[in-house]
């Protein structure tokens, strides 16, 4: 087979990102499928302020309104946040440490497509009979009252696609424990490796809880188990403590990759190194340790005790001081460098006061006693969207930006950019700061409507008036995608100019076997230390040019997903259809079916050989 | 509010309108003063010693993170300002430096001293409100000297009970000024969570077990806008959680006792032509699950409607008032989506309420009163 790109029909690039397994292709499809559920985040965003705009409105229904809370938070969580995430990861990760892929290229295939069918499960339950209605957090006493399917659906899809997180997190550990270039010790690993593994780290740990409770919700509402059916024996808090062992980590899977995200941006556009960048290493981890410690300052009001409540409230501020280092270190990293802001700088900048305010917020709800009235109100949802917006968001813009260029070969817009970023930077503080009063003020969260004079009518006007702006922003951000792939101008490598690791090295287009010879990292920032050395190729090689083993492509993959996407209509539909179990076989036997071919039939992959690398000077 | 708007305006007028500056900020300034919310509902007008405790730790917490706030911006601002590229120069490359451990332990230290200062009143505190040791205190006679209050969450209203002295009520509690008033909390179908902001923060009521907790209330809210304290679910408990609002009537120990031996001794008659149509109807269709009798235990299939005249609200939130009433007997699924009040059909032979019955209904539970 030979590496040369060739024009291909449509067909064929079809068939081509169904069965790739490229780690750069598969980016571009979590990008892709990812800002697709963003957009239906947001759009569910803009109903949910659109019906709190005015005191008793009815553009919605009170049924309905929940249907939409609960959608716009599981999509915005596991469809969009952590999905773009990992598309930046597969995108950027394999680059910056060097290697040819990832450590399992199939599995890499496999996780994306259970996360895209655990998506469109879950979203198809609008169309079949209402979507999941208690909340992203599912408490188990309404989740087991709630009728019709809503409920299920938001089990079974969380549940593949949930195994597809889980996947690719294992998938990206072994990655950068094995997979580094000769030379890449973990020390020089660029931070948002660093931040990558952590999170994966966590993944592996705050999944298998998630998995156990989803499992128990299935059982009891498909299969009439009674794992938190208190007149049966079972327990309601059990799953408020299951979700919470996941659910906090979940946020520091998110933050943890955005951090990653900014420590580059910080550096490569002020030309400086990454101030305190052992002490940074240090944060994160220990960030991710302290993630398992404090679940329950979710559950302060649960009745847990007074003991429990202290514990984890001072568990809880001790995050603070990792943070907070991580905070200095950057404004450390920008003191005394030389600034550009570019639109990925803007976004980066910006969230240093965003995320500042979002964190000690987060701390004063820290305080138990303080939390039992700022619980459950607008406070708490001003701060999660104050550090999931102006943490998370903030740096999936500012990645869009910045590796665009290392995905595509374009470069976005930066006039529409910097329009982008305005109008989100101030849609977003207007949405979200003035909610912290209405909390103050005595405002419960999930309300579908709130009465006239109660105090909160002015507040809730400015703040649908702030989503609003963010919506434009976003729209600007799709003009601007569509004219840049319109117009398609290739930029070639290191467009920002001052790129430091070793992603920005590599020639453009990426070759589909990245490195045609494995490069030997000689320190941090490893490509500035070739380009301060004079060296025009960028890096220094490890090993003679030689043939590349390559994996083939697979369909298995996505033939696996599907059978677990028709099972779960066999599961949905237990003791109500005569075909429910027979189908949920078939899914099953489809998907073990597909298991059992992939592990008798030897694959073995290709080599592309010596004498086509020397004829190839990059390309597809 | 409207009055320093307005003035706001007229100033910035008279100075001409390179004044507008002073205007957009005494308009940010009204908002910020109008952020207080209201009396009766908000956490930052705290009504007794817990909601104050709270309130206390709000400022603390929120003066040390303004602290915190200010250096980081006082840095990243000078930061911006002095390290352009425009400033120093397009093709300069800034000195690589590695970090700083003089550094790096200031800004570990501060910040952990800071944690302490916040951490001991936080324990303190969650340990204070979480004692109900006095609960089970008695007197001389063995009577309790405490009011205990057994909450009941149900879909969507909140049954009240008060175990020591025999009698229970619904959707507006009652409470004596002045003394801690303890509460067993406790849900009857799915998880909700029981919350004053004025008086205090919230707590769940949970469907296995009983939370305890207690509140304080300094003054009577007879002196409020509408002379309760506003309560309400803070638990996403199904569509009508939005709506599942209760109210609160704090009255000086004499006023509340006298309030609980009229409970006990509610014995209603019905004034008047139509009220006595409207108790007649009443018997037939509604008191299977409505009690009208205040001295009682918990367990009502309804809210009991001992006391329903003298309530600030139909429903937890409609106005009281018979037209309101009158609306939310005839169709209590379209006002309170979810709600377990049946519809006028299943109980009054299969036909609608007619516009008379509904008027001799309201005219009757209207008149449920033990405060006349």
């Amino acid at each position: 087979m030979s590496s040369i790109a060739k024009k291909k029909g449509f067909g064929s690039t079809l068939w081509d990102y169904l069965t790739t397994v490229d780690h750069k292709k598969i980016a571009v499809m979590y990008l892709a499928a990812g800002g697709l559920f963003f957009v239906i985040g947001g759009i569910e965003a803009m109903l949910i302020r659109i019906q709190l705009a005015k005191p008793d409105n009815d553009f919605v229904s009170a049924g309905l309104f929940n249907e939409i809370i609960t959608m716009h938070g599981t999509t915005m969580i596991f469809l969009a946040a952590m999905p773009i995430l990992f598309g930046f990861m597969n995108a950027v990760m394999p680059l910056q440490i060097g290697a040819r892929d990832v450590a399992f290229p199939f599995l890499n295939s496999l996780g994306f497509w259970l996360f895209l069918f655990g998506g469109i499960f879950l979203n198809l339950s609008w169309f079949m009979g209402g979507a999941p209605d208690a909340g992203w957090t599912s408490y188990a006493s309404l989740s087991l009252a709630s009728p019709g399917h809503g409920i299920d659906f938001y089990a079974l899809g969380l549940q593949i696609a949930g195994a597809g997180t889980y996947i690719g997190g294992i998938n990206f550990l072994v990655t950068i424990i094995n997979m580094r270039a000769p030379g890449m010790t973990y020390m020089r690993m660029p931070l948002f490796t660093w931040t990558t593994f952590v999170a994966s780290a966590l993944i592996l740990f705050a999944f298998p809880p998630l998995t156990v409770g989803i499992f128990f919700l299935i059982l009891d509402r498909m299969f009439g188990a009674n794992f938190f059916d208190h007149t049966m024996g079972g327990n309601t808090i059990i799953w408020e403590h299951l979700f919470w062992i996941f659910g906090h980590p979940e946020v520091y899977i998110l933050i943890l990759p955005a951090f990653g995200i900014f420590s580059e941006i910080f550096a490569l556009f002020a030309r400086k190194r990454l101030f305190g960048y052992s002490s940074m290493v240090f944060a994160t981890v220990l960030i991710g340790f302290l993630g398992f410690m404090v679940w329950a300052h979710h559950m302060f009001t649960v009745g847990l005790g007074p003991t429990a409540n202290a514990i984890f409230a001072v568990a809880t501020m001790a995050i603070a001081v990792p943070t907070g280092m991580k905070i200095f270190n950057w404004l450390l990293t920008i003191w005394g460098g030389s600034i550009k802001v570019t639109t990925p700088m803007l976004y980066a900048l910006a969230f240093i006061p965003s995320f500042v305010a979002g964190g000690v917020t987060g701390i004063m709800q820290a305080a138990a006693p303080l939390d039992y009235q700022l619980h459950d109100s607008y406070f708490i949802v001003a701060h999660f969207h104050y550090v999931i917006v102006g943490g998370v968001v903030l740096a999936i813009l500012a990645a869009v930006h910045l590796y665009w260029p290392l995905m595509f070969n374009q470069m976005l817009s930066e006039k529409l950019g910097k329009w982008t970023f305005w109008f989100f930077f101030i849609g977003f503080h207007l949405t979200f700061f003035i909610q912290h009063f209405l909390g103050l003020m005595g405002m419960p969260r999930r309300v579908f409507t709130f009465g006239a004079n109660q105090g909160w009518d002015l507040f809730n006007l400015i703040s649908s008036i702030g989503a609003a702006f963010m919506a434009v922003g976003v729209v600007i951000l799709v003009v601007n995608i569509i004219i840049t792939v319109v117009k398609n101008v290739p930029v070639g490598n290191d467009p920002w100019e001052d790129g430091r690791t070793l992603e920005w090295a590599i020639p453009q287009p990426v070759p589909f076997y990245n490195f045609k010879q494995t490069p030997l990292v000689r320190g941090l920032d490893t490509f500035w230390i070739e380009k301060m050395e004079g060296n025009k190729e960028g890096m220094t090689y490890a090993e003679p040019l030689s043939d590349i083993h390559m994996p083939n492509g697979s369909i298995i993959p996505i033939v696996m997903t599907i059978g677990l996407f028709i099972g779960a209509f066999g599961a949905l539909y237990n003791g109500e259809k005569d075909w429910a179990i027979p189908v949920l076989v078939l899914g099953l036997a489809i998907t073990f079916g597909a298991m059992a071919v992939r592990s008798l039939k030897d694959d073995h992959g290709f080599h592309i050989h010596k004498e086509d690398l020397m004829n190839d000077e990059g390309g597809k | 509010m409207k009055t320093t708007m307005k003035e706001g305006f007229d100033l910035a007028m008279m100075r001409g309108l390179k004044k507008w500056r002073l205007f957009s900020l005494l308009a940010a300034l009204t908002i910020f003063l109008s952020g207080c919310g209201e009396e009766y509902l908000s956490t930052l007008t705290p009504a007794g010693q817990v909601g104050r405790d709270q309130f206390n730790l709000l400022l603390l917490s929120s003066a040390i993170m303004a602290l915190v706030i200010i250096v980081v911006v006082i840095i990243y601002v000078i930061a911006l300002v002095k390290f352009r590229r425009k400033k120093v120069g397009e093709d300069v490359i800034p000195k690589q430096v590695e970090g700083s451990h003089t550094l790096e332990i200031i800004w570990t230290v501060i910040p952990i001293l800071l944690l302490i200062i916040l951490a001991i009143p936080t324990v303190y505190y969650t340990y204070k409100h979480a004692d109900v040791a006095a609960m089970d205190q008695v007197d001389a006679d063995g009577n309790k000297t405490n009011v205990t209050v057994n909450v009941t969450a149900k879909l969507y209203w909140w049954e009240f009970e008060y175990p020591d002295l025999g009698i229970v009520t619904a959707q507006e509690l009652v409470v004596p000024t002045d003394e801690k008033v303890f509460f067993n909390l406790k849900a009857a179908d799915v998880k909700h969570s029981f919350w004053i902001p004025t008086a205090g923060g919230k707590m769940d009521t949970n469907v296995e077990n009983v939370n305890q907790f207690y509140l304080e209330f300094d003054d009577t809210s007879a002196g409020l806008e509408q002379g309760v304290f506003y309560g309400k679910c803070a638990e996403l408990c199904g569509p009508s959680h939005a709506l599942m609002d209760f109210k609160v009537k704090t009255l000086e120990r004499e006023d509340f006792n006298t309030w609980v031996e009229s409970m006990k001794t509610t014995e209603h008659v019905a004034d008047g032509e139509l009220a006595t149509q409207g108790e007649e109807i009443f018997n037939t269709s509604c008191i299977a699950c409505h009690a009208t009798s205040g001295a009682g235990t918990a367990g009502g299939v309804g809210p009991n409607l001992a006391s329903f005249g003298d309530r600030n609200r139909v429903a937890g939130f409609m106005s009281h008032d018979e037209e309101s009433l009158k609306k939310w007997i005839s169709d209590p699924q379209s006002y309170k989506p979810g709600n377990l009040m049946p519809q006028p059909k299943t109980i009054n032979n299969g036909k609608e309420f007619s516009e008379e019955q509904l008027d001799a209904l309201a005219a009757y539970l209207m008149g449920l009163s033990v405060e006349k």
